[in-house]
């Protein structure tokens, strides 16, 4: 086994479109996995040497985030919590202490579980990524980059290089919460992330809600924002909400949870989520 | 009314010194199972069954013996048969014909994890490759892992010639039901007869794991003469000693067992696995061996405990006196007979002062790991069922289930259904304890609810040996043969510097190794702090003994002229002359000159171990949105006799508590379809973490046992056996349902509060 350290996109898309190659951020899930023997990888590719990859930009349109900063970097960003506080909770939750200094958002999004914490996050706060490949560069929201598990829109050689992340809206919130079993170090059996944007006078403008661990891959439910979009956010559209959530899901029963119980607490985490979610946006 | 031994005077017992093993512990410099190493040892690995039931066909090692770095195999062949022959091993029993099929196959596979071969190999990397060149032909079995089916008659057969013994007449046909036991007190149906109230139901309990954190782990090194040494994580290293003589047809002299520091073994570290294979790999490959688990090789290969059916049915008088009670106790032994059924059954009622009792129980084998002790072996699973349902006399009542408990314990002088009447006991104190605790009086909350329970458990005593050394400065070593696992040493120099009036921390302990100290049974059945601590309270008295004939001998007076007080030897009344009393550190001082060095052996078999009952109070919180269950407030009531050191008596507590707790809530074995176990590891086997638990408060309650030197009762075991019952009284009043089935996990309990209309 090879590992390189590229410091430029273009050496690593080179050294990522060769055989047996592959990409290594935190390592927090790649390291376990070779471990037992899951993965062999004949070329790791840590792409930790690539300046954009490991910084956090903010101008008028939002935040680049680079796909292999750490969870604990999120949260010690000055601005970061304080617009995103559900996206960077959402990160926050991965692990441990430990796991916190080496964990990526890219890491966590390109490991391919449908479970993972940060992306339903990602996707309410409406992020996009940047990718690089061996043909250039290309960008992709992340609801379309996991296709099923262990399976991602990437072809041979490209990578993530970073995150947009909009500007806040002027009453705008986002929420993640996750059902475990336990309180932590556990794997979400449900993960729901809202982000919600409101008038001057509270109504619902705009809306994002996300599921995780539900289906095949992290879903953006259209018809949960529907649900919001124009209400005041009350029990009547948080019902609604409700109940497009669970029409959404598409789980499968496993030793973590039946279909009927994914189901359920999908609608109830969702109504959860998206009071925080509020009580966030009316504080702005 | 039992008699309270009025509480004496003590100077250490009962205070809270520095644990003598804590700083290594605490710095890392301890020494567990897979610290040790030796130049030149050899990694051994294991080759296990991907199967849940199979013929072995054939073995063929030649290739993984042909490549590099790969120094010895061992398979059956290496092992001669057992005759079956049922010997005690901690609280249960084992058959070395069974033993030797376990720690690896002979004609069937009949687990997943089920070892086959063990490798040698000069690297990690060389003996993962000789595992996989290891060619096994197997003929794979229709499986049954679920204990009622595996009872069935047309259920796929583990052993072909197993006829389930204490039926009458003896059946014909072979089965997976191993044995039927019996116990019965009176008349049930007399006393059924009588009862306003009769409640009877079926309980399920899962399969659930010690979840140690070290995973087991030895080093075996054979010299050429035949004489070996072992080092392993083990609760009885003499017990290990004997097994592995046995299994390898060696003397048990030429094997030296020295017990590492213990990373927890609540029972499933009574059972041999990988030593014979270590030592039997050293003898062919000339150099040590080392082996050590994977998490994954734990729960696969190692004993959990069984999981189980339990019926039970109680009646009862208006004014709550339970008038007959009839239990029966279906119990996954695993692959092997010899579930902890029979404890099971002798537990179930033992709460309570009962005059018809009638238990059932049965042992059966399905295709699962050997189930282990874990902790009052069986004790928790019949005390959920019985404790649950005494709960919902008590609703069904209107009595307060503490006074329901009160008007029926168990007291001295009660005949248990398993035969034997009560010396004093603490039950009643625990319960009224219970009642006074702030605990039990404090408001709840929305979706809260409290359930209360309690629990028995037998505790042993047993072989024991102790030697206690005076040092020729005054200090003392202590060598005690029962590993420590909950702060024993500790608790036995408290013991010693009581009797010798010394500095507790004078006293240096050891855990001695096989060849150093007589035969001591293993620490388990709660027996090591009162064995031991008997011994060493022995030990101790020879040593005053011998310090008195040498001040006598210095002062060239006769030996009933000294006296032992206050921690002197002094010249017992004027008649003895004017003499400067002596200190124990003057004794030592001068031993060398009076005869040599002063040295107390204490080798018992510890007569007189005594019941211990606890009492449990749970709060939990039910979020109805999602059914999981928060554990808001708990606390750890139970008699100990004397707690010599209280913090590791509250230790025991609350750590069984917790172990309950995730029994109760989460823990289980799942398997699929396939007979293949799904979550072997710790993400997946879900124990309670830090931060899903209030702090357990605790309650010692002192009801001294009148047959120890201090009092000490056995205190390990019982506080696993209320927790399921109390959570489960807990979380009916909490979300309005009745849970017949565990774990209680967020599905299961979403699920039957919506069924209920109450999510
Ligand atoms: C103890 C422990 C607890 C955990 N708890 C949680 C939890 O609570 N919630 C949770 O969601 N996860 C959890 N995880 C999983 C893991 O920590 C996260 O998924 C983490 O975000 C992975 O990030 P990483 O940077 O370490 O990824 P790596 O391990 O470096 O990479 C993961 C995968 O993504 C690929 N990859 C990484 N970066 C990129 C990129 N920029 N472009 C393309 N491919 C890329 C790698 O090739 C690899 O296949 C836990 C892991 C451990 C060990």
């Amino acid at each position: 086994m090879r590992y390189e350290k590229p410091t430029t996109v273009e050496a690593a898309t080179a050294l990522l479109a060769g055989q047996g190659a592959r990409v290594l951020a935190g390592g927090t899930d790649l390291l376990v996995q070779m471990r037992s023997r899951v993965l062999s990888p004949d070329v790791l590719v840590d792409i930790k040497g690539i300046d954009a990859t490991r910084k956090i930009t903010k101008d008028a349109s939002g935040y680049t985030i680079g796909a292999a900063v750490t969870g604990a970097e999120l949260k010690e960003h000055p601005t970061l919590s304080k617009d995103w506080p559900g996206l960077v909770e959402a990160a926050n939750l991965i692990g441990s202490t430990q796991v916190q200094g080496r964990c990526s958002l890219g890491g966590n999004l390109c490991n391919g579980s449908p479970a993972a914490d940060s992306v339903p996050g990602m996707i309410a706060a409406g992020a996009v990524a940047t990718i690089a490949g061996p043909k250039g560069t290309r960008t992709l929201p992340v609801e379309d980059i996991m296709l099923a598990p262990r399976k991602l829109a990437l072809t041979a050689g490209e990578f993530i290089v970073s995150f947009k992340i909009p500007a806040r809206p002027a009453h705008g919130g986002d929420a993640y919460l996750r059902f475990i079993p336990r309180t932590e170090m556990d794997i979400a059996v449900v993960g729901c992330g809202v982000a919600l944007a409101l008038d001057a006078g509270g109504t619902c403008t705009a809306a994002r809600v996300s599921l995780g661990a539900v289906a095949a891959r992290p879903l953006l439910v259209e018809d949960g924002a529907k649900a919001l979009i124009g209400t005041k956010v009350d029990d009547a559209a948080l019902a609604k909400l409700e109940a497009a959530v669970r029409a959404a899901c598409k789980p499968i029963d496993d030793k973590r949870g039946t279909v009927e119980f994914r189901i359920d607490v999908a609608g109830t985490l969702a109504k959860r989520t998206a009071k925080i979610a509020l009580e966030r946006a009316r504080k702005v | 009314m039992q008699e309270r031994v009025k509480k004496p005077q003590f100077d250490v017992v009962g205070t809270r010194p520095v644990r003598p093993d804590g700083v290594d512990k605490v710095t890392g410099r301890a020494k567990y199972g897979a610290d040790l190493k030796m130049a030149g040892q050899l990694v051994g690995k294991v080759l296990r069954s991907p199967h849940a039931h199979a013929r072995i066909k054939s073995i063929d090692v030649s290739k993984a013996l042909a490549l590099p770095g790969v120094k010895a195999i061992v398979t059956r062949d290496d092992f001669a048969d057992q005759a079956s022959e049922f010997v005690p091993a901690g609280e249960m029993l084992i058959n070395y014909r069974d033993v030797v099929r376990n720690i690896l196959a002979r004609e069937k596979v009949l687990y997943e994890g089920h070892a086959i071969a063990a490798v040698a190999a000069i690297s990690e990397k060389a003996a993962i490759a000789a595992l996989d060149a290891i060619k096994v032909d197997y003929e794979v079995l229709p499986h049954v892992i679920d204990e009622i089916e595996a009872m069935k008659a047309d259920a796929p057969l583990l052993q072909e010639d197993m006829i389930t013994q204490g039926v009458t007449p003896a059946p014909t046909k072979a089965s997976n039901v191993a044995k039927r036991v019996e116990f019965t007190l009176g008349d049930t149906a007399k006393g059924f007869a009588e009862a306003d109230v009769i409640i009877e139901r079926e309980f399920k309990t899962k399969a659930v794991h010690q979840g140690y954190i070290e995973p087991h782990a030895c080093l075996a090194s054979v010299s050429e003469d035949g004489s070996a040494d072992l080092w392993t994580t083990t609760q009885g290293h003499w017990v290990k000693r004997a097994h592995c003589a046995k299994l390898l047809g060696w003397d048990v002299t030429k094997i030296r067992v020295t017990s590492s520091e213990i990373g927890g073994g609540f029972g499933g570290k009574t059972v041999i696995y990988l030593e014979p294979l270590a030592l039997a790999l050293s003898k062919k490959a000339h150099r040590p061996v080392k082996m050590v688990m994977s998490r994954e090789e734990v729960f696969k290969s190692t004993g959990p405990t069984s999981g189980g059916t339990v019926r039970v049915k109680m009646g009862a008088k208006k004014d709550g006196r339970i008038t007959a009670a009839e239990g029966e106790i279906i119990l996954q032994a695993g692959a092997f007979q010899g579930s902890p059924v029979q404890p099971a059954c002798m537990c179930a009622f033992a709460n309570y002062d009962l005059e018809n009792v009638k238990v059932i129980g049965f042992d059966v084998v399905s295709n699962r790991p050997k189930v282990a002790a874990y902790r009052a072996p069986g004790g928790p699973i019949s005390t959920y069922g019985v404790e649950s349902v005494v709960d919902e006399l008590a609703e069904q009542l209107g009595i307060d289930p503490i006074d329901l408990r009160l008007k029926n314990a168990a007291k001295e002088g009660t005949k248990a259904a398993y035969g034997p009447k009560f010396g004093p006991v603490g039950l009643v104190e625990c319960l009224e304890a219970a009642k006074e605790s702030d605990h039990w009086k404090a408001p709840l909350g929305p979706n809260q609810g409290r359930g209360i329970a309690a629990g028995f458990w037998f505790n042993i005593g047993g072989e024991t040996t102790v030697s206690l050394q005076l040092n020729e400065d005054g200090t003392l070593t202590l060598m005690a043969g029962t590993p420590d696992i909950g702060g024993l040493r500790a608790s036995l120099c408290m013991m010693a510097a009581e009797e010798l009036k010394v500095d507790v921390h004078k006293i240096r302990p050891i855990i001695a190794d096989t060849s150093s100290l007589g035969y001591n049974f293993l620490t388990g059945g709660s027996r090591s702090a009162f064995s031991s601590g008997m011994a060493t309270v022995e030990a101790a008295r020879s040593i005053v003994k011998q310090a008195c004939q040498r001040a006598a001998k210095l002062w060239e007076i006769p030996e009933e002229a000294v006296t032992w007080e206050d921690g002197e030897v002094r010249p017992a009344g004027e008649n003895a002359g004017k003499h400067k009393p002596m200190t124990l550190s003057d004794i030592g001082k001068i031993a060398g000159k009076t005869g040599g060095a002063i040295v107390g052996y204490a080798a018992i078999s510890a007569q007189g171990a005594a019941p211990s009952f606890g009492v449990h109070i749970a709060d939990t919180e039910v979020d109805p949105g999602t059914g999981k269950v928060t554990v808001t407030r708990y606390t750890a009531i139970q008699d100990a006799g004397r707690a010599i050191h209280p913090s590791y008596v509250e230790g025991q507590f609350q750590g069984g508590a917790v172990q309950g707790i995730g029994w109760a809530l989460n823990e289980e074995y799942i398997y699929g379809p396939d007979g293949k176990l799904q979550n072997a590891g710790f993400l997946d086997y879900r124990v309670p973490v830090a931060s899903d638990l209030p702090m357990i408060d605790t309650i010692i309650v002192e009801v001294p046992n009148p047959r120890h030197p201090y009092g000490v009762r056995g205190i390990g075991e019982t506080p696993i056996v209320p927790p399921m019952a109390a959570i489960g009284a807990s979380v009916r009043r909490a979300s309005g349902v009745r849970f017949f089935e565990l774990p209680m996990s967020p599905p299961k309990v979403l699920k039957a509060m919506k069924a209920a209309g109450k999510a």
